[in-house]
């Protein structure tokens, strides 16, 4: 069974917010409609968006370290905004395990964001029903795309390719790769709704140095004799190669 | 969470109509069973009425808290999963029910279906069957589209079963008691110390779920949010500087101060207050006293349904701590 998803690798977010408004482009523009946009340029703009990025500072000064945290429907394969849902609006499709909302069944009750402990579920204001993010559902399927664009519009948009996007499910696909081998894990794993995007850790690249490693050590091929140690100060053996 | 009035007003009246439907069929089944003088046809069917517009009520006001109230016929699909859609489906056989058992009383559908000795069964008695039955059942949809939600910690507890049957069962029989006040003096000893001891019970089961809920640890942390192991984490934007859907519709803009007080408030007006009216109103038998219990439970019932979803945390309101 195929589970689609998004890996986003913290590591590399730079917080630019190109996924932001490239989702809100490209799905604001698609076949379900508008999404709104009220007072964006008044005092108290609001509107509906399916990705946002947010930031968190983590540590006190100077340990201080800024993590930029895009955040959208994680596609549970548990979604407990599904079962909630009393029209059969909101439902998980078997074959690729997107969580979508059916825009003409929805009757906008909010009770589907009321259960989804992430807080991406939002309802629009003038349609008056509850979007969610699709995986561009409209786009990676769409056959006049070249292959390479058959992608999510964040995932194309990502100028430091910090997101990925493939079949969690195929233990050799991209992100299943990227999971495993770069600490990928879940958010709010104590609800049990095993979330189908992941998030790679921030990573440091360290090299561990011991004490001994700072000292000079002679050249260990020669055993012959033991010689006086030399001083720090004096030049090494690689500063005198006319020896 | 935000305080919506539809759901507010949805949850109250309903709860009013099914607690004052299960008073008139107590004291049916007490005069069944010859422990109280039986009421005429009509104390029965006027209350029916009453049970039945504050049930209308109810469902009139869930319609405002919908964004597509000309679909809401769909709700009823998912009763498999979903205890909204149970709820969609019971209500309106609950007020069917009760049309009914309404009618029976008032053209006086008494030919005995069955008898045992001194008993007879009728149609109004079997109505009632099936009305306390589905009533119970729609106490339990109500309350369980809110203790279903497992993050709701606050919610997510056998006590909000037990509330809202409680507190909607104290407040129909308190209305009972008023109106028996008007149409069947004799029963409003019976309605009025029911009242009091359902009120009481109700207060020992609201205090205990706030007792619950005051000590309740979050299992949600913002380690666990955003899947960073430090202790200390805070949040410098929330990715936009308006507001949104998430910031408006999980948390109730007021301040701690506000919510307690209106706890406060709650506790006397649902419960120290029409206990006492319901006391004089029986000492001194003065209706108006058990009407003021009414009028003042109800208003304490809105409070207490404000401040029930008030006090509800939501885990998402971790992500949006922070403008910028």
């Amino acid at each position: 069974m195929t589970q689609l998803a998004l890996v986003i690798d913290l590591n590399v977010c730079v917080g630019c917010h190109a996924c932001v408004t490239s989702c809100k482009e490209w799905n604001t523009s698609g076949s379900a409609g508008a999404m709104s946009d009220d007072r964006p340029y008044g005092a108290d703009p609001t509107g509906t968006f399916f990705n946002r990025v947010q930031t968190f500072e983590v540590g006190s000064f100077p340990n201080t370290e800024t993590v930029h945290f895009p955040k959208s429907c994680l596609h549970c394969e548990e979604p407990p905004c599904v079962p909630v849902c009393p029209t059969g609006a909101s439902y998980k499709r078997k074959e690729d395990g997107i969580v979508l909302v059916d825009y003409d069944k929805c009757i906008g009750c909010k009770y589907c964001s009321w259960a989804c402990p992430y807080g991406v579920r939002e309802i629009d204001e003038h349609q008056k029903v509850m979007k969610k993010c699709t995986l561009c559902v409209d786009r990676i399927y769409d056959q006049s795309l070249p292959e390479a664009e058959r992608k999510p519009a964040c995932v194309l948009a990502c100028p430091t390719s910090a997101r990925l996007f493939g079949d969690v499910h195929d233990s050799e696909s991209v992100v299943s790769v990227a999971i495993r081998e770069s600490g990928g894990y879940a958010l709010m794993p104590e609800w049990g709704t095993k979330p189908a995007n992941h998030y790679l850790p921030r990573r440091k690249t360290q090299i561990r140095i011991h004490a001994d490693e700072l000292m000079r050590a002679d050249n260990p091929l020669k055993k012959e004799r033991l010689l006086p140690q030399p001083d720090k100060s004096e030049p090494s053996l690689d500063d005198v190669t006319s020896w | 969470m935000h305080p919506a009035f539809s759901v507010i007003f949805l949850t109250t009246l309903i709860g009013a109509g099914q607690g004052l439907f299960l008073a008139l069929y107590t004291g049916q089944v007490y005069a069944f069973f010859h422990l109280l003088p039986q009421a005429d046809g009509r104390f029965y069917a006027i209350g029916s009425l009453i049970a039945l517009l504050l049930l209308i009520g109810g469902l009139v006001a869930s319609f405002f808290h919908l964004g597509h109230p000309e679909r809401a016929w769909r709700s009823a699909a998912k009763w498999r999963t979903s205890w909204l859609s149970r709820e969609v489906i019971v209500l309106p056989a609950f007020m069917g029910v009760v049309f009914l058992f309404g009618v029976a009383h008032s053209l006086g559908w008494h030919a005995a279906l069955v008898t045992f000795g001194t008993l007879t069964l009728d149609a109004t008695m079997v109505l009632g069957v099936l009305g306390t039955v589905l009533c119970f059942a729609l106490f339990i949809c109500t309350a369980m589209i809110y203790a279903c939600l497992k993050f709701l910690q606050e919610w997510h507890s056998p006590l909000t079963v037990v509330n809202y049957l409680l507190l909607g069962s104290a407040s129909g029989f308190t209305l009972a008691t008023a109106y028996s006040a008007y149409a069947a003096p004799d029963l409003v000893g019976f309605y009025g110390e029911w009242a009091m001891v359902i009120t009481l019970l109700a207060l020992v089961t609201r205090a205990a779920s706030l007792v619950r809920n005051a000590r309740l640890k979050p299992k949600s942390t913002l380690q666990t949010a955003i899947g960073v192991r430090h202790g200390q984490i805070v949040q410098k934007s929330q990715g936009f500087m308006g507001g949104s859907f998430n910031t408006r519709e999980f948390f109730h803009g007021k301040g701690a101060g506000l919510l307690r007080s209106v706890k406060w408030v709650f506790l006397a007006l649902v419960f120290v207050l029409p206990m006492l009216l319901l006391a004089g109103g029986l000492s001194f038998s003065y209706g108006g006293l058990l009407s003021a219990a009414v009028l003042v439970q109800y208003i304490g019932l809105l409070a207490e349904r404000w401040f029930f979803f008030a006090q509800a945390n939501h885990p998402q309101n971790l992500y949006y701590q922070t403008i910028s």
